[in-house]
């Protein structure tokens, strides 16, 4: 790589400023369009609440209930109330898993953010190697044959691909754990219990996001191929290799980096389903519940994280975009 | 990033994926029912609980491991002591039960239980701020008294006879369970009881796992360890069982039957109070015709459900009371009789009109009846009922939805309910069948109204002397029967199929909702492996 040049600090700092003040207006509306429709939906809180109990609970039972989880008030009411005190700190209690807030996303989100971080690693690996491999010969075998793999796996949706998984390497071969975070009479998480129920959900999840860096690649290094520097440079008898690593690569890769950020919001779906059919213990479980429970607290704070990993991925492609290639800068 | 650069990446990936092939291949993780230790259980349910908090509902029908209550059923579903001493004493005609309490007995951090914990336990469920759901079944109590640290006065609003049986309810420390917010504080994960175990793990959605309580007070477990695995789904179910991850499990009956004969596992039918009924609204003029329900209640075809859609695995049904209960009115079975059905719908005016359904008045013989939407075997219930009514003539139009289309529409149509709780006969009839509690949520969801069983209810309740009750009980059961408010078809058998190494397995009389509570592991605290 060429000599390092200092990095433009003080440009990267007043975009992401820029970016935390257009976050602010965003997730306010984005909390209180999730209170909104949550008040909306045919779920009734109390109901939610009560469960098979509430089958035969009395009245009174139930009004109590109704008056102490607040489901009496009006949503605007409702988030009001959330967001002052969310403000000061406090997330409130979530009511579907009888737990503060912060004590159900702490104790999941680390199981969530290990899952996610190990399947988008490999994707961003095997998919750039693989769009590399296939862009040297466009047309040829190999080319076709991950191409057209890319476009099916593109098609299919992540929960499929997880029973598809533990059919045939959980059922039908018997070589990996069809779920959980570690084997059923074991409670300690170890490194190898834990590693061994990682790899089907993480593989899944990584394979289902493989397709566009594949595509991505390909496109950009088989173009950056065609342009004249990197044509100049095969001109100049530098090895096939060097050129295709060394000069098409680094152009080719652009794109890519744009790719990074806006597929977060896609991994953090593709997230919750693949630990759904997992028995992954992260937060997708409490999401589910949090929606049908009409849980608002857990519901918006999750809604938060949500959005939040999405507008920092946009930051981060966008600051690596504008490192990457100097002519864009930080203006965004 | 350099052609060296790139030639590691491709190898590490390469070695990544080779290693990770290897180590799954010889992972020898499936230790399969017969490697595991004699001292441990792992078995699967369908059901999580969402709190481990008695406070909120926990435990509430007993069997909840981590604690006890005051009394305890036995296999036969007989009251026993367990934190009181003996059974209860009742006086002022029925409005007072004395429990001395158990001395010695700590709970599983060390500290000693105390009347104050029952009160404590008691006062926190009934106060309003405490989200407890199932709170209105201690509706009778108007105040809890300790009368020094061993025993207890429960005084009623009215005299009750089965409020012995509501006192299996898990008794709650108050020196840990005090502090902090009873509805989301850490005791609703981190519970502490005086129970045979003590909860060594809940990953949830996954499972919950129990190690054996040291200090507690009964005989030392067998099984040191108890893993309750969740999965919903019954075909995974059935395959981690098969696979030896599990050493028992609750299945359906299509899936129990394929373990049928096998070397090791056995199959254990529970007999329940779980019922599956078509409500008939009386706010209808269908469903509320009283020929109409009479004609229906001997027009359906129980015995070919049992045989049909349960595999045999249960019993016809007429009546919240199972035949097989004590409490149950011989003499009220209904014989299957589609002619004098027949009869009953011509006698009542019901004539035969277009497309073979009867009309009255000008008046169609149709309703709508709902199934709750993925519930198959309401599913299959409800189509055969309506297979049935079809060949009297009668329309029922099968639609399914979620309790949240269903609920509102309770006063007019017909839902297959299901339901049971088989303690005490004044737990299911009061709800089902007392005016009282018509239309209100799923209690009398037919909005049945009948004086001579609201009064016959009223004394059942009131009575303290057994054969006065069942006296009662009897004429409940002979009213129903003469008017049927609910098409009562079948009370389902839950199977469970275990792994053949303990001796003398057991299950109790199972209620409706059932999970980690029942089961052949409902005592396996006190199981004894084979030799």
């Amino acid at each position: 790589m060429t000599a390092a040049r200092p990095l433009p600090y003080t440009a990267m700092a007043r975009m992401a400023g820029r970016r935390l003040l257009h976050a602010a207006p965003v997730l306010l509306a984005v909390t209180f369009g999730v209170f909104a429709i949550a008040a909306a939906s045919p779920f009734d809180p109390v109901k939610a609440y009560a469960g098979t109990a509430g089958m035969t609970a009395s009245k009174e039972a139930l009004a109590d209930l109704r008056a102490n989880l607040g489901a009496d008030q009006p949503f605007a009411a409702r988030w009001w109330d959330w967001l002052t005190t969310a403000l000061s700190g406090d997330l409130g209690d979530s009511t579907s898993m009888r737990q503060p807030v912060a004590a159900v996303i702490g104790e999941r989100i680390g199981w969530t953010m290990l899952l996610c971080a190990v399947a988008f690693a490999a994707a961003v690996v095997v998919g750039t190697l693989l769009g590399v491999l296939a862009a040297r010969r466009r047309g040829g075998l190999l080319d076709r044959t991950v191409t057209s793999l890319a476009y099916s796996l593109e098609a299919a949706p992540p929960f499929w691909l997880g029973l598809l998984a533990v059919w045939l390497f959980a059922l039908q071969l018997g070589v990996l754990p069809a779920g959980g975070l570690t084997d059923t009479g074991t409670d300690t998480a170890t490194f190898g219990q834990v590693g061994s129920h990682l790899l089907l959900p993480a593989s899944v999840l990584a394979v289902s996001q493989l397709p566009w860096f594949v595509l991505y690649v390909r496109q950009g290094v088989g173009d950056a191929l065609d342009e004249d520097p990197v044509r100049g440079a095969k001109a100049r008898g530098l090895a096939p290799r060097t050129v295709l690593f060394g000069h098409a690569l680094r152009s080719g890769l652009l794109p890519v980096l744009t790719l990074i950020g806006t597929r977060v919001p896609e991994l953090i779906t593709g997230a919750l389903l693949i630990e759904t059919v997992f028995s992954w213990p992260g937060i997708a479980a409490a999401t589910v519940e949090a929606a049908t429970g009409v849980d608002f607290p857990l519901l918006a704070a999750l809604t938060v994280l949500a959005t939040a990993a999405v507008l920092l991925g946009n930051l981060i492609s966008d600051l690596l975009y504008g490192l990457a290639d100097p002519r864009v800068g930080f203006d965004g | 990033m350099s052609a060296r650069g790139a030639r590691t990446l491709v190898a590490a990936a390469v070695l990544g994926s080779v290693a990770a092939g290897a180590a799954a291949c010889s992972d020898p993780s499936k230790p399969g029912a017969a490697g595991r230790s004699k001292d441990s259980a792992v078995v699967g349910v369908a059901y999580e609980p969402d709190t481990l908090s008695p406070l909120l509902g926990y435990g509430k029908d007993g069997n909840s491991k981590i604690f006890d209550g005051l009394l305890t059923r036995d296999a036969d579903m007989r009251l026993r002591p367990a934190l009181a001493a003996a059974l209860p004493e009742v006086g002022d005609g029925g409005k007072t039960y004395t429990y001395r309490l158990r001395k010695g007995v700590k709970f599983s951090d060390g500290k000693p239980f105390t009347a104050q914990d029952v009160v404590f336990t008691y006062d926190t469920i009934l106060d309003p701020k405490t989200n407890n759901p199932s709170k209105g079944e201690l509706d009778a109590v108007r105040d809890v008294e300790a009368k020094g640290d061993h025993t207890v006065v429960f005084r009623l609003k009215y005299p009750y006879a089965a409020f012995a049986e509501r006192t299996v309810l898990p008794i709650a420390p108050k020196h840990a369970a005090g502090n902090g917010d009873v509805n989301t504080g850490p005791f609703n994960t981190k519970p502490i009881g005086t129970g045979p175990y003590t909860l060594a793990g809940w990953s949830k959605g996954e499972k919950l796992s129990f190690k054996a309580n040291p200090r507690y007070w009964g005989p030392k477990p067998k099984v040191r360890k108890l893993t309750m695995a969740i999965i919903m789904d019954d075909d995974i179910r059935a395959t981690r069982l098969r696979a030896g991850d599990l050493d028992g499990a609750i299945l359906p009956p299509n899936l129990a039957k394929a373990f049928k004969g096998e070397q090791g596992q056995k199959t254990l039918a529970a007999e329940t109070a779980d019922h599956r009924a078509v409500t008939l609204p009386t706010g209808n003029p269908v469903t509320g015709d009283k020929a109409v329900r009479r004609a229906l209640d001997i027009g359906v075809d129980r015995k070919a459900m049992v045989d049909g859609l349960l595999e045999g695995a249960g019993h016809a049904a007429y009546g919240p009371v199972p035949t097989t209960s004590e409490w149950f009115a011989k003499g009220t079975e209904r014989a299957h009789d589609p002619a004098r059905a027949k009869r009953i719908l011509t006698d009542g005016g019901w004539k035969p009109g277009a497309g073979g359904i009867r009309t009255k008045d000008g008046k169609r013989a149709a309703f709508t009846l709902w199934y709750p939407a993925g519930d198959k075997l309401r599913q299959q219930h409800a189509l055969a009922f309506a297979a049935d009514a079809k060949k009297l003539g009668v329309d029922a139009k099968v639609e399914s939805g979620s309790w949240e289309v269903i609920e509102p529409r309770m006063k007019r149509d017909a839902v297959l309910a299901g339901g049971g709780s088989p303690a005490d006969p004044d737990f299911d009839l009061h709800g089902m069948l007392h005016s009282s509690l018509a239309g209100e949520g799923f209690n009398n969801m037919a909005s049945y109204d009948n004086p001579a069983v609201d009064a016959a209810l009223e004394k059942g309740r009131q009575s303290g002397k057994k054969a006065e009750r069942k006296k009662s009980y009897d004429t409940v059961q002979r009213e129903l029967a003469k008017d049927p408010g609910y098409i009562f078809l079948t009370h389902i058998d839950h199977l469970y199929v275990i792994g053949d190494r303990w001796q003398n397995l057991t299950t109790q009389i199972e209620p409706h909702d059932h999970g980690y509570g029942t089961g052949p592991w409902w005592n396996a605290e006190s199981w004894q492996p084979k030799q």
